[in-house]
């Protein structure tokens, strides 16, 4: 009987390439430099994370006032909980807060419901568009509402507010100002190049100050503009010339064959810019017009040096209490947090935007 | 920036004394005080934390808001930056600043603003361990002492070393956070800065009351309140307004017995200030019982120095040159009559 040949069973790999101590060898032992850098990292950490940790939850203090956290040596969480209605809405009155809340929340459900597509583009964006209007009637008051200065706006709302008016306005005005750029009239294009390369030619902080305090000099007598009101403009101008540049990017990204696929189907220039050029590019440059969002959020930050609380100057003013002088770090730590959670959002955003890709726009 | 401003500003100063209706009928018109103050300033002005306005500072325009107005809140406050204090006030975004400004002849001769009374003299000061026993800064000599560098802070610690022919071991820091976190950690013996910021330094360490702020203040800063340049009504409204806050206190007129002394005094003094004879209130545009709207709503100056500053307040800082002539400080006023 012819012996039939089994084979032996596979063996196990050697334990040292398998499992926890297989990873471990492969990701982070390979070879003498990886094994240092890996040494050097866990020491990094064992020296930096556990006095994070301490500061931030061991010896942090939740409840209590000033003289119970500099007994506990930790960080003050009570302090943001103490000045939270400052950090939201700054010096706004406190019987029409509700008014802020329910902006707010507009905002918010506006941003959930387009970040998840649930409308359509053009629908989405009309909504955009009108957002400022019931915005500025709650917060401001008229019509019935009990006015609020605006030099009473402030915290979070005021950021938020400079920041999504400004995307609101700046994008729009960027694609006038790309397709100027384009334009085959001289002085609309000479026009349009001069705006775009004064504005990005100087820092957003001169804008700031000349909107300021150059701008009133200018103004005709009578004429009241409110500080905020000239930031806001100075914000707009700042942005668009960045959103131009961008959208000029999609413009020239569109194949010239569509331009003269339009025109051989009789359709007028004008036309074919808006239904054939212009969804196309824009398509294409929604990331990057995300990405000039993000940096538009931020920017408002420096609206502080123009004398306006939002919310990272009011975390200055917080943190200068004298009932709670010495807790800067918690209000920055506080700060940083929500800036964070804010574009971290936005970015989510643009990455669906990304992933979604060219069916982004054909609903 | 400056060279081109300072030619504008003084235009649009000159254009404001001719063409422009005074700042009080602008303000009663309007039914509001524009009001001037920082982004946040311990105990000056600062937003407290339901988001209402307070502070030395702020008590002059609410003073000033109820002597025009009977209402302390008839205010906007609008939170400037330091180099937007003097342009807000020479364009008339504000109709005064009060916001710790020093009173320099530079600012009151060639920006365009004029300055009305002084409310806070401050000034650089020396903070030190209580344990160390110090009477004066002089007996400082050979210690190390933590300041900031590039300030007129260090320059004014190198004069007064000259001065008292001593000599510092100066500790130079880029900021302020980190010259007040070396001196807490014990690198220096001594710490110098202005008056008012060492008080409120002092009040984020552990144990507050083991450090004190020594009496020496070895510069001038004079904070007065601004009002634009070529409006002299305004100006004497501001100025005598502060003069009868001050006043009051001489007299012993406080917001709790004001109606009292208005009702009961004989001194003529009080019943000048408060409107019982005479009629001086006309003299600034105002009613007769304006000092009396004022104190009411804020208390003389004493009362304010201490609520926001004083004992009172966190900040726990003696009168020292801001009490009343009579008592050592500096506050001397012309008599209202």
């Amino acid at each position: 009987m012819a012996e039939v040949f089994v084979a032996a069973p596979d063996l196990p790999p050697p334990p040292s390439t398998t499992g926890a101590i297989g990873w471990l060898r492969e990701n982070l032992f390979k070879g003498w430099f990886n094994s240092t850098l890996t040494l050097l990292a866990m020491a990094f950490l064992a020296y930096a994370v556990p006095p994070l940790v301490s500061w931030f939850l061991i010896d942090a203090t939740f409840v209590g006032d000033a003289e119970t956290c500099r007994a506990a040596g930790g960080a003050c969480w009570s302090f943001i909980g103490a000045e939270f209605k400052l950090f939201m809405v700054g010096t706004y009155p406190n019987d029409a807060t509700w008014r802020a809340l329910l902006s707010g929340a507009m905002l918010v459900t506006l941003f959930v419901v387009t970040a998840r597509h649930m409308l359509s583009p053009l629908v989405a964006a009309a909504l955009w568009l009108l957002l400022p209007i019931p915005v500025y009637w709650l917060l401001g008051g008229g019509l019935g509402l009990e006015p609020v200065e605006e030099s009473r706006w402030g915290g979070l709302m005021l950021t938020l507010l400079l920041a999504v008016i400004g995307v609101v306005v700046s994008v729009p005005l960027g694609v006038l100002l790309a397709l100027g750029r384009r334009s085959r009239f001289i002085a609309i294009k000479s026009l349009s190049i001069g705006i775009i390369e004064l504005v990005r030619g100087v820092p957003m902080i001169t804008i700031l100050f000349m909107a300021t305090i150059m701008l009133p000099f200018f103004l005709p007598e009578g004429v009241e503009l409110g500080v905020l009101h000239r930031v806001q403009i100075g914000i707009i101008i700042f942005s668009s010339a960045y959103m131009a540049e961008v959208v000029r990017g999609g413009l020239q990204g569109v194949d010239r064959s569509q331009i003269e696929a339009a025109a051989a189907l009789g359709l007028r220039g004008w036309h074919t810019t808006v239904f054939i050029v212009l969804p196309q590019a824009l398509r294409d440059v929604l990331p990057p017009l995300i990405g000039r969002c993000i940096a538009l959020l931020k920017d408002t930050s420096l609206v502080i040096i123009v004398g306006l609380l939002d919310f990272l100057g009011i975390a200055k003013a917080a943190s200068q209490d004298p009932a709670w002088l010495g807790f800067d770090a918690e209000a920055f730590v506080f700060c940083a947090a929500i800036y964070w959670a804010l574009c971290f959002s936005l970015s989510r955003y643009g990455r669906s935007l990304e992933r979604r890709g060219h069916g982004a726009f054909r609903d | 920036m400056k060279k081109i401003l300072f030619p504008i500003m003084a235009a649009a100063a000159l254009m404001a004394g001719s063409a422009w209706a005074g700042t009080l009928d602008d303000v009663k018109a309007r039914g509001q005080l524009n009001c001037g103050v920082s982004e946040g300033v311990p105990g000056f002005s600062i937003p407290d934390s339901s988001g209402r306005w307070v502070g030395l500072d702020v008590d002059m325009c609410r003073a000033l808001s109820s002597a025009i107005f009977n209402d302390d809140d008839k205010i906007k406050f609008v939170s400037l930056s330091s180099k937007q204090k003097i342009l807000a006030v020479v364009t008339g975004q504000v109709d005064l600043t009060s916001r710790t400004t020093t009173w320099t002849m530079k600012r009151d001769t060639k920006e365009g603003v004029d300055f009305t009374a002084i409310v806070y003299f401050d000034g650089q000061a020396f903070m030190a361990r209580k344990e160390l026993g110090l009477k004066s800064a002089t007996e400082l000599d050979g210690a190390t002492v933590c300041v900031t560098s590039g300030t007129t802070t260090e320059l004014n610690l190198a004069d007064f070393a000259r001065a008292n022919s001593i000599k510092f071991e100066p500790v130079v820091f880029e900021g302020k956070k980190e010259a007040v976190n070396a001196y807490k950690s014990g690198r220096c013996d001594a710490l110098t800065t202005d008056y008012s910021q060492l008080a409120a330094f002092r009040t984020t360490f552990p144990k507050p009351d083991d450090h004190e702020i020594l009496g020496d203040v070895i510069s001038k800063e004079p904070l007065s309140p601004l009002v634009k340049h070529g409006d002299n009504q305004w100006k004497d409204l501001v100025t005598w307004l502060l003069v009868g806050l001050i006043s009051a206190e001489e007299l012993g007129v406080t917001k709790a017995n004001v109606d009292d002394m208005k009702a009961n005094s004989k001194n003529p003094t009080i019943q000048r200030m408060l409107g019982v004879s005479g009629d001086y209130g006309s003299y600034i545009g105002l009613e007769k019982d304006w000092l009396h709207k004022a104190i009411k709503a804020t208390g003389n100056y004493g009362e304010i120095f201490d609520r926001n500053l004083g004992l009172g307040s966190k900040l726990k800082m003696q009168r020292g040159k801001n009490a009343l002539w009579s008592q050592g400080g500096l506050l001397y006023v012309p008599p209202l009559r």
